[in-house]
């Protein structure tokens, strides 16, 4: 009994000395819960391109990862709505937007037989105005001809908690409808005109799932796994689109052109014929002159190595990958993060 | 388990004989002010955080029922009526299940049946509420939106509590969830303070011919009345205060609306729900405030509930003698 005593704790205190506990760097970052899969995919796989560096990350949500990053607890935040100016100037210093990946919002809905549906913007926001309520009105039923839609009332499902999916979507009805924009706004919680709230993408779905005439909106990738029904939106160029991950790429890239230097873009309603309209980036935060040498080199490294293989995993994950112009500009953007005004990044 | 009526005891307030009472008595008293520190601090930290709200609305806070984040105007109403109702409705269904229970186990159950019953009691008192909140979604709402709301609207529709639309989810199923959560805590603590009933009440009153139920009422409930009141505040302790179960089934709307079949909120839920992306600091604040309200809610529920044992029945040593 004794003898294994001994043994479990050489074991231990073995085990606690082989570990190269001086060399490795630990870099602590919070925020959104979106990414947070493949976030957690990243930081796994990075740890075999550079063994040195361990990243901790807490999915806390975009507000609390940009309150952390602001008072400087973390290294870096993560966000699915860029910040606001209001926000950037209560940073202690400059602090950059680095897109990610991409998602995608689908509106999901509960009618017998699941027929495809196709939408448009601005009926969409009829819908959750209150204006439009039932199934069989003439704006939905205009644009499903040859679709049977019952004459039952529509029970609009929304997301209670807030969340970056709730900013998508509500970003992309007040592009697209003027009096959305001024009664509601945009947020990642708002004042819902109608509707009852469910929480997060299960809840949501959940309650889709029971409630025959429901419609309500989730991220792609749960709609995806879960197999449900989804409609297509007709997006600027006037075309209907399904939500998939090549149309939330093909998104990206139509807004690509007018990518301000910042990337604190709103991906809805982009030009190009297949784009779906309803997709967003999300974005890293990080500090332009980095407070710790050590630690901004290994972050600019892993910025870089996220931004060009990291993007092979996204797939899988169901997010949609950054396009080749974009990475460009990003990779411009990498080069420009300092300590104490030197560059991080050796030259390429 | 046991919270048994406390019982009036001779003051032994005289100066300690040894060290080992003075040291006793000194780590027991820490304990106790802790306590109290405790509740102190939190009100304090709580009144600080939300005061940027409190200085931009004042009572208007609680006097609005609007909740608007993106235009940043906050009221409190459909928060605090939400919590209010939900729990009320959950104590109306829970008490007389609870106590019935207790007083089956406790008084009219054969010997062998009681230590299985009691044990699930006790196991369903510690299903985690997220449980019951997913079981709420796809069982218990799709149940009322098909049976239980049509055939309620249908036969007390003339009522404004039963009209509108059947969702399922809404008031009546936070109120339902609620009760079979807090169901099990009531059963479980009356039980015990049944049990702890001595024997000679009911020997008393059997003697003098009264029936079972004669005996329950009079010798054994009237004897633990402040018992059975304290678990009925431990239940609604919980109700007040339950957030993951409420927040998927109750429809999260900020409304007051008469009907029970209409979708509402309650304090727990608005905070669970929203403070994760809550950004602005004045939101922060708003959502701090309705914490500090809860505490508030929960402090005048309670004393309320104290008073009126109080006054219906006096202190308990009037059956007690």
């Amino acid at each position: 009994m004794k003898t294994a005593w001994i043994a479990a704790l050489a074991l231990f205190v073995a085990s606690a000395f082989s570990q190269p506990a001086a060399a490795q760097t630990l870099i602590n970052g919070a925020g959104a819960t979106f990414p947070y899969p493949i976030y957690s995919k990243w930081f796994d796989e990075y740890t075999k391109v550079d063994p040195e560096v361990r990243f901790n990350y807490q999915s806390i949500g975009s507000g609390g990862g940009i309150k952390q990053v602001t008072a400087r607890t973390v290294d870096f935040g993560a966000t699915d709505g860029p910040m606001s100016d209001e926000q950037l100037k209560g940073t202690p210093s400059e602090l950059l937007h680095i897109p990610t990946v991409m998602g995608a919002v689908v509106a999901t809905y509960n009618l017998p037989n699941a027929p495809k549906l196709k939408f448009s913007g601005d009926v969409l926001a009829d819908v959750f105005l209150g204006k439009v309520t039932k199934w069989n009105d003439a704006k939905i039923t205009a644009l499903n001809p040859g679709v049977s839609l019952p004459d039952q009332p529509i029970v609009v499902i929304h997301r209670s908690d807030g969340s970056g999916t709730t900013y998508i979507w509500v970003d992309y009805l007040s592009k697209i409808s003027s009096e959305w924009e001024k009664k509601v706004g945009r947020g990642t919680s708002v004042n819902w005109p109608v509707g009852l709230g469910g929480k997060g993408n299960e809840g949501v779905s959940g309650q889709v799932k029971n409630q025959p005439g429901a419609l309500g909106y989730v991220e792609l990738a749960y709609a995806v796994k879960n197999k449900l029904p989804v409609a297509s939106v007709k997006n600027a160029a006037g075309k209907f689109v399904e939500p998939s991950i090549a149309s939330t790429t093909a998104a990206a890239a139509g807004a690509a052109k007018s990518m301000p230097d910042d990337f604190r873009v709103s991906l809805t309603n982009p030009p190009g014929d297949e784009a779906y309209p309803v997709a967003s980036f999300t974005w890293l935060l990080v500090y332009k002159d980095q407070p710790n040498e050590l630690k901004g080199r290994a972050i600019v490294k892993f910025l870089w190595w996220m931004s060009h293989e990291g993007q092979k995993y996204a797939d899988d994950l169901l997010y949609a990958p950054l396009p080749s112009p974009v990475v460009k500009q990003i990779e411009a953007k990498i080069k420009q993060i300092t300590y104490q005004g030197k560059p991080l990044l050796a030259a390429r | 388990m046991a919270v048994v009526a406390a019982v009036p005891r001779a003051e032994t307030q005289t100066a300690p004989r040894n060290l080992g009472d003075q040291v006793l008595r000194v780590v027991m008293r820490a304990a106790a002010l802790t306590l109290v520190l405790l509740v102190v601090a939190m009100v304090v930290s709580m009144v600080y955080a939300a005061w940027p709200a409190m200085r931009t609305f004042g009572w208007r806070f609680l006097a609005t029922a609007t909740w608007d984040p993106v235009a940043e105007q906050f009221g409190a109403i459909p928060f605090v009526y939400g919590t209010l109702v939900s729990s009320l409705l959950a104590l109306l269904i829970a008490v007389p299940l609870g106590i019935g229970a207790a007083i089956y186990l406790a008084e009219l159950a054969p010997a062998w049946i009681r230590p299985p019953i009691a044990f699930l009691v006790e196991l369903v008192a510690a299903v985690p509420s997220v449980i019951y909140g997913l079981w709420g979604i796809f069982v218990l709402a799709p149940l009322l939106r098909t049976w239980v709301q049509p055939a309620l609207g249908a036969t007390l529709g003339f009522l404004p509590l039963f009209q509108g639309p059947p969702y399922g989810v809404g008031m009546l199923a936070a109120g339902i969830i609620l009760a079979i959560m807090v169901v099990p805590y009531i059963t479980a603590v009356s039980r015990e303070v049944l049990l702890a009933v001595p024997e000679s009440q009911r020997e008393a009153a059997l003697a003098l011919g009264a029936t079972r139920w004669e005996t329950t009422r009079i010798a054994v409930l009237r004897y633990g009345r402040s018992g059975l009141v304290g678990a009925i505040l431990l239940g609604l302790g919980r109700a007040l205060g339950e957030t993951m179960a409420v927040t998927m089934v109750i429809g999260n709307r900020p409304e007051v609306a008469v009907s029970l079949f209409a979708p509402g909120y309650t304090m727990a839920s608005v905070i669970a729900n929203e403070f994760a992306e809550a950004t602005s600091d004045v939101y922060l604040a708003a959502l701090i405030e309705i914490g500090l309200l809860l505490f508030v809610v929960t402090v005048v529920v309670n004393a309320l509930a104290r008073l009126l044992i109080w006054s219906v029945g006096g202190p308990v040593k009037a059956v007690r003698e």
